[in-house]
């Protein structure tokens, strides 16, 4: 079937079986593939994109569901790797093997785009979904701290276009 | 001249290097590493006639790519080995480029990541590689100014002459290297470690740039022109053949181009039988899946359970056991004259891996008969043999591109989704990525074999331990080898302190495929006997960590060899480093200063392996109604005289530790009917975000040459939990998973 939907800021329409996840729409006839398979269950958070600017599992999001949707990936998140929590995961050099991390800066940028200064227990709530096999979880956490800080300086300095909300 | 002279000293047959030109003016440096005799490479030997090894290019812009050799998995090596060549090529970090390698074993040797091997392996030789280009670029700086190269320095890419206060960039001197003799590798001069500029800094990961902004790097991100997908849908009992499929109408349904019936060879090792579908996309292949109707021929296996096992290992428990591994002094006699003596019989669970990217390879076999593979591999040369064996291909014919991994963990020292994708892609006739469902990952693994430890034990009057024995049941066929990942060595801890000792082991058959899990052997052997010494201090009234440092400290005299089958052995551990860490755990997690609360206690372990040395303890709450709360874990590790790169040195031991806490808290995997149980992440937990508790980590410095850091610190971590919760509650776990047990106390 025909769907229409936004996706990082560029109008597309795709061809595809209705009943096709978001997940491999994006994959692999957008080809973007930084959004990435991990459990097709809704179980690990490494599909996580933004559906209308709230996180969602895209691997049981199925594509006739997303008419008109608004969807962001990890390539859309900024321009340049710019965002707050893009500066803050490299800055504390968080990932080990990378794999899980597209999905958790998606859900940690939608946090922040809610809860501009989360507590630990916030974090908890938004990030439990989220999986990561090298366990850095502890690293996460300090990194989402961190571009907390990095969101609010920029608002701060009036450069609001970087306030982290993605697009 | 002569110091430029003596530089280009002939070179012996192991020691080779040398340059060639490459397009831009760059040069080109190769060597021929030495092996590493006592490496623990779970990969090719060297051959002997390798000639060609390239590391580093150099432009004339001055930009400087390092090859990364080894295959990355997210421990760090990508990062860490090019750090080594750059420290003593005195390359300026920020103008270093990192390129992952192919597999090419003739000129990069050890291309694996198992065994934690890559730093002790690669230490000396990657620091050679890196010193000999920087005396080739001092010798063209000194030919260009006609001056000694003794007089000369380096400093982040350039060559200083002081005395004349002349300089010249790496990238102006590059052309002009190539023409300069190569250094012997065997007796270049490497830096003293005071003079360390990048070696020991806190150095971001190389990829972590492209990994924020979702690049594609890892296997499952390739793509081919012309490319179909693949999935491969096995029996679920291992090794099950097909008896008859539906294949004719799955070729019917909307996008496949292909489903066949692949034979697979004998054994759970190698192509295992199935049916293929390949289609215009995953999704299709995916979704035809679910309407392929396959009779399966289980096989012999069809009938086991991990409950028969575990009757099984209960029946061999009191017999007689098949073989001694080694026997010290007279147990029986000690036992009976022990003033206390502890039973207690221990059991681990089968684990999967998980990797988080599920297995996948991409192949395509060209017109010319040869195949190229790109694969998420730990042990890439590996599976080039074993496509090579399979498909009856020459390897030469083989070209492997080593993509990131997704993680690893030991799980792709296997190349099973390597082979499968090879024959699939030659059946296809076109570029295929296979890739398998979260449930093939799990019900498809070579797990992290289950163990049974049946312990006896007894300590004298004086609370010191005299009597040691365990029966250890495991796996392996005909009572004879043990399976792999399933063997206990005749040096485990605590032999050679105990007088009278004994490791006995039966095994039973398995159709079930294991294999080497993250610090594989001792991720279930600390558990079991740090926990069993743990009852013994407790039976001996005494301190938990004092008492494994009294132990260690005492030594037996003249330590008897090891009997039995795996004969005398030497030390493999220093017991004055083991005492080091638990000292030093000792003074930063406070233990034993303050009085804690009942349901409140900390656990120590200590365990040796992979050259690491590693203590650990937990603290833990655990509420009367039995909610266990782990509140923080302090980690003090030897890994030798250096942490190369801090920065995820500390990502390394923290991922271990908490890896080891999932593993005790809810991970099993169990076989029902020949077939494995569990299916996805709702049934195989890994650990999440609110259960990461706090980790701190502390190194031991020595003198002595570093060792690798992807493995020793996750075995004692669930040891050191279990007796934080005994401390706590009172209650031994024997055990694991802890989930599902009652933890109740008061």
């Amino acid at each position: 079937m025909k769907v229409s939907f936004k996706i990082n800021g560029q109008q597309k329409t795709v061809d595809v079986p209705g009943d096709m996840p978001l997940l491999w729409t994006i994959r692999d006839t957008l080809d973007l593939k930084g959004t990435k398979f991990g459990c097709g269950l809704s179980q690990c958070g490494a599909c996580t994109v933004h559906l209308n600017g709230a996180a969602q599992r895209s691997c049981m999001t199925p594509i006739s569901s997303v008419q008109g949707a608004n969807i962001t990936t990890i390539e859309g998140l900024s321009a340049n790797g710019t965002h707050p929590v893009q500066r803050a995961w490299e800055e504390l050099d968080v990932p080990q093997c990378g794999y899980c991390q597209a999905g958790q800066m998606m859900s940690a940028s939608a946090l922040l785009a809610r809860n501009p200064k989360p507590s630990d227990s916030n974090i908890d709530d938004a990030m439990n979904e989220n999986l990561c096999r090298c366990a850095t979880y502890l690293r996460i956490r300090a990194a989402i701290h961190r571009a907390a800080e990095l969101q609010s300086q920029a608002a701060d300095g009036g450069a609001s276009k970087g306030n982290g909300r993605g697009q | 001249m002569s110091a430029s002279e003596k530089m280009a000293t002939p070179v012996s047959r192991r020691d080779f290097l040398r340059v060639s030109a490459i397009a831009g003016g760059g040069i080109l440096l190769a060597s021929y590493i030495e092996p590493l005799g006592a490496m623990e490479t779970l990969g090719s030997a060297l051959p002997a006639d390798a000639t060609l090894n390239a590391y580093i290019r150099i432009t004339a812009d001055g930009l400087i790519t390092i090859i990364g050799k080894n295959p990355e998995v997210g421990q760090g090596v990508k990062t860490m080995l090019p750090m080594l060549i750059a420290e003593e090529l005195d390359a300026d970090w920020s103008k270093v480029r990192v390129e992952q390698g192919d597999l090419d074993p003739k000129n990069y040797p050890g291309q694996v990541a198992g065994g934690s091997s890559a730093t002790p392996g690669n230490w000396l030789s990657m620091r050679r590689v890196g010193a000999a280009a920087r005396g080739m670029l001092v010798g063209a700086a000194a030919a260009q100014w006609s001056v000694p190269a003794a007089e000369l320095e380096t400093e982040k890419g350039v060559v200083w002459h002081r005395a004349s206060k002349r300089s010249a960039s790496y990238g102006d001197l590059a052309a002009k290297a190539v023409a300069i003799p190569a250094p012997d590798l065997a007796t270049v001069k490497l830096k003293e470690p005071k003079d360390f500029k990048i070696i020991g800094q806190r150095i971001r990961g190389v990829d972590v740039p492209n990994i924020v902004r979702g690049k594609p790097m890892f296997g499952i991100d390739v793509t081919v022109p012309g490319m179909l997908y693949a999935t491969f849908v096995k029996c679920p009992v291992f090794a099950g053949k097909v008896a008859s499929a539906n294949v004719e109408a799955i070729k019917a349904l909307p996008g496949v181009t292909h489903a066949f019936v692949v034979d697979g060879t004998p054994g759970l090792a190698g192509l295992q039988p199935g049916v293929a579908i390949v289609a215009d996309s995953w999704w299709q292949a995916r979704s035809a899946r679910s309407k392929l109707k396959v009779t399966w021929d289980e096989g012999t296996t069809a009938q086991q359970s991990s409950t028969g096992f575990a009757a099984q290992a209960a029946a061999f428990s009191k017999a007689a056991p098949q073989r001694n591994v080694r026997k010290d002094g007279d147990v029986d006699a000690a036992l009976a004259n022990a003033a206390k003596t502890v039973k207690g019989d221990y059991f681990y669970p089968f684990i999967a891996h998980a990797s988080l990217e599920p297995q996948n390879c991409t192949a395509h076999m060209q017109a010319d008969g040869k195949m190229e593979i790109w694969a998420p591999s730990q042990a890439p040369d590996g599976g080039r043999t074993l496509v090579a064996r399979t498909l009856g291909l020459d390897a030469a014919n083989i070209t492997v591109h080593l993509t990131r991994g997704g993680g690893g963990f030991g799980r792709r020292l296997s190349n099973d989704y390597m082979v499968e994708a090879a024959w699939i892609a030659k059946v296809a006739g076109a570029p295929v990525k296979l890739l398998w469902t979260r449930e093939d990952d799990i019900q498809h693994d070579f797990y992290r074999p289950a163990g049974f430890h049946h312990f006896s034990g007894g300590v004298d009057a004086a609370g010191k331990i005299i009597a040691w024995r365990n029966h250890f049941v495991s796996f392996g066929e005909n009572g004879q080898a043990s399976a792999p990942g399933a063997s206990l060595g005749a040096t485990e801890f605590p032999a050679r302190f105990v007088p009278n000792f004994a490791i006995d082991q039966s095994v039973m058959p398995l159709g079930v495929p294991t294999g080497f899990l993250r610090a594989p052997g001792s991720n279930g052997i600390a558990f079991a006997t740090q926990s069993f010494v743990d009852e013994l201090a407790h039976a001996a009234g005494k301190d938990p960590l004092q008492f494994r440092i009294d132990l260690l400290k005492s030594p037996i005299p003249d330590a008897p060899p090891a009997a039995g089958a795996n004969g005398p052995q030497p030390a493999p551990y220093d017991a004055a480093r083991a005492i080091a860490v638990l000292e030093l755990v000792r003074e930063k997690s406070g233990w034993g200063k303050t009085a804690l609360p009942k349901g409140t206690g900390m656990g120590v372990a200590f365990h040796f392996s992979h050259r690491g040395y590693f203590a650990e303890v937990a603290k833990a709450s655990v509420s009367k109604d039995g909610k266990l709360t782990i509140e923080k874990v302090w980690v003090a590790g030897d890994i030798g005289s250096q942490v190369i790169n801090p920065l995820n040195a500390e990502n390394q031991v923290q991922g271990s530790v908490l890896d080891g806490l999932a593993q005790a808290l809810g991970q099993e995997i169990t076989i029902d009917k020949g077939r494995v149980v569990q299916q996805n992440f709702d049934d195989f937990p890994l650990l999440r975000f609110a259960e990461a508790v706090p980790v701190e980590v502390h190194f031991v410095s020595n003198s002595i040459a570093p060792t690798g850091l992807g493995e020793p610190a996750l075995p004692p971590a669930p040891p050191a939990l279990c007796n934080a919760i005994f401390a706590a509650t009172g209650k031994r776990i024997r055990t694991l998973p802890l989930s599902g047990q009652d933890l109740k106390w008061g």
